[in-house]
């Protein structure tokens, strides 16, 4: 098969992107000042990610596709409002999840942001379950635009007026020369931030006006440096198909009033573990001194007994030190908790900590 | 005059008398990104020719460095371990790795000079 490029390629060539393939796409992995500088210059400034190779998954229908997806997504779909945002997953029938993903209510319907890796066979199961009955489309003429960190509201705003209205989570469509644009107030960095959505033809030009306005291109690694020092997990490591978002403590996500009634994909096992427990969860996890411990990293407890795995750690250049993810047994997750990483044939001592190592900074309540 | 040699693992080593200085070479950092995390080999420790005598990561991955030549650790470069980028900045330079007190010369002969290893350098990489 194939590597497929993105619309911005030919500027990543231009800025000196090395590549690395992701997902079946030719991504930037880092530019030339790498990832260090451009986590710190997000954190500090206001960063691009092309992060097109996601899927944007539009659903049109009438009345009863709020049921039919409310069957599906553990969310009160109902009472979303217009250009509002949740985070959900799409679970199988035993809880696993197939991918976590941001679904915004639009006019006549919705539209959910879907990873990369995950988005084909999301759609299959999608047209699946709907049986036909919606028009469902996996827009592939669409790019994805982050622009994320505390500068970021103003370099947008100067190129699309009206961003600034925006809340956390919520989004709407602008038009800028002629081009329909969607705007949601988002990311995956924990700073302030947007994501753009514009067709590829227009998505070149637009991300070059952003660069004149200051900010600056930033890659995959920074990216999952970034997400990782917020404490947010990324599909493949922290989720997976034999992980409940009870395990992956994003309980939070579910709706409480849809764990009353049940009735969607995975329901059972969700109620179940919300009631019972979990035997392991997601933790955040500080190793002391600079020791990284990366995934698949073995977790002991005090008394030398396994007691879990690491499913991201890198070194945080914010929290300038170690950080990490993984799970545990539920009766050893507890904050403050000492554990031992064996790193290299040799056990370092750690810490279990909450999330996120990085305080966020999202913007709520503008208007 | 001291040499400067160098490895396919993208060592470097400058022997003078019977004390090897050794580090990683600046197209390894290039390669290998912002380094976060160095470790080094305890001294007094004996360590063997192409054997693992230490860790570099970045934020992507971890890689092991290797020795170019057996000996024993003589000396360690403590300030590369507390502050890591100080390799990226000056890696053929202030920021060697360890000394090596060596046991058998002839093992400087199978390593490359400056102008063999920038080609393999080049090929390597492309």
């Amino acid at each position: 098969m194939d590597i497929k490029k993105t619309s911005l390629y030919q500027l990543h060539q231009d800025s000196k992107a090395k590549f690395v393939e992701f997902a079946g796409y030719q991504m930037p992995i880092q530019y030339s000042e790498g990832i260090v500088e451009e986590h710190k210059f997000t954190r500090n400034h206001s960063g691009i990610f092309d992060v097109s190779h996601m899927g944007q998954l539009f659903i049109y229908g009438q009345e009863d596709l709020v049921d039919d997806l409310e069957r599906i997504f553990p969310l009160d779909l109902k009472n979303l409002k217009l250009n509002h945002s949740k985070y959900s997953f799409l679970m199988s029938d035993n809880a696993g999840i197939h991918d976590d993903l941001i679904i915004t209510k639009i006019k006549d319907g919705f539209l959910i942001i879907l990873n990369a890796a995950c988005k084909e066979n999301d759609y299959k199961i999608l047209k699946g379950l709907l049986n036909d009955k919606y028009k469902i489309i996996l827009d592939e003429e669409r790019s994805l635009i982050a622009i994320q960190g505390p500068k970021s509201v103003q370099i947008l705003k100067s190129v699309i007026q009206g961003v600034e209205n925006l809340n956390f989570m919520s989004g709407n469509w602008f038009t800028l020369d002629d081009h329909n644009i969607y705007v949601t107030r988002s990311g995956y960095t924990g700073e302030d931030g947007f994501e753009v959505s514009l067709t590829n033809k227009f998505a070149d030009r637009f991300t070059r006006r952003l660069i004149d306005k200051g900010a600056k291109l930033i890659g995959l690694g920074a990216r999952d440096t970034l997400r990782l020092e917020a404490g947010l997990c990324l599909y493949g490591h922290e989720l997976s198909k034999d992980k409940t978002p009870v395990e992956a403590n994003l309980k939070w996500a579910i709706s409480k009033e849809r764990i009353l009634k049940g009735n969607f994909i995975g329901s059972d096992i969700i109620t179940k573990q919300i009631n019972n427990g979990v035997n392991k969860i997601r933790v955040g996890i500080k190793p002391e001194g600079r020791i990284i411990a990366r995934e698949k990293t073995k977790i002991f407890n005090e008394s030398n007994l396994e007691i879990g795995e690491i499913t991201s750690g890198t070194f945080g250049p914010s929290v300038n030190g170690p950080v990490a993810m993984g799970y545990v047994e539920n009766k050893f997750s507890k904050k403050n908790t000492k554990i031992f990483l064996e790193v290299r044939g040799k056990k370092h001592p750690a810490t279990i900590c909450g999330l996120p190592f990085y305080k966020k900074s999202y913007v709520k309540g503008v208007n | 005059m001291s040499e400067v040699k160098f490895s396919k693992e993208h060592e470097w080593i400058k022997l003078e008398g019977d004390i090897a200085t050794i580090g990683i070479t600046k197209h390894a950092t290039e390669m290998l990104g912002d380094i976060v995390f160095a470790e080094l080999p305890e001294k007094g420790s004996n360590v063997e020719k192409d054997g693992t005598a230490g860790v570099v990561e970045s934020t992507k991955a971890a890689s092991d460095v290797y020795t170019p030549v057996s000996g024993e650790v003589v000396d360690l470069n403590q300030s590369i371990v507390d502050d890591p980028s100080k390799i990226n900045q000056d890696p053929e330079n202030s920021a060697w790795f360890f000394k090596l007190k060596i046991k058998d010369k002839s093992e400087m002969d199978t390593l490359m000079n400056k102008d063999e290893y920038d080609i393999f350098a080049k090929e390597s990489s492309s």
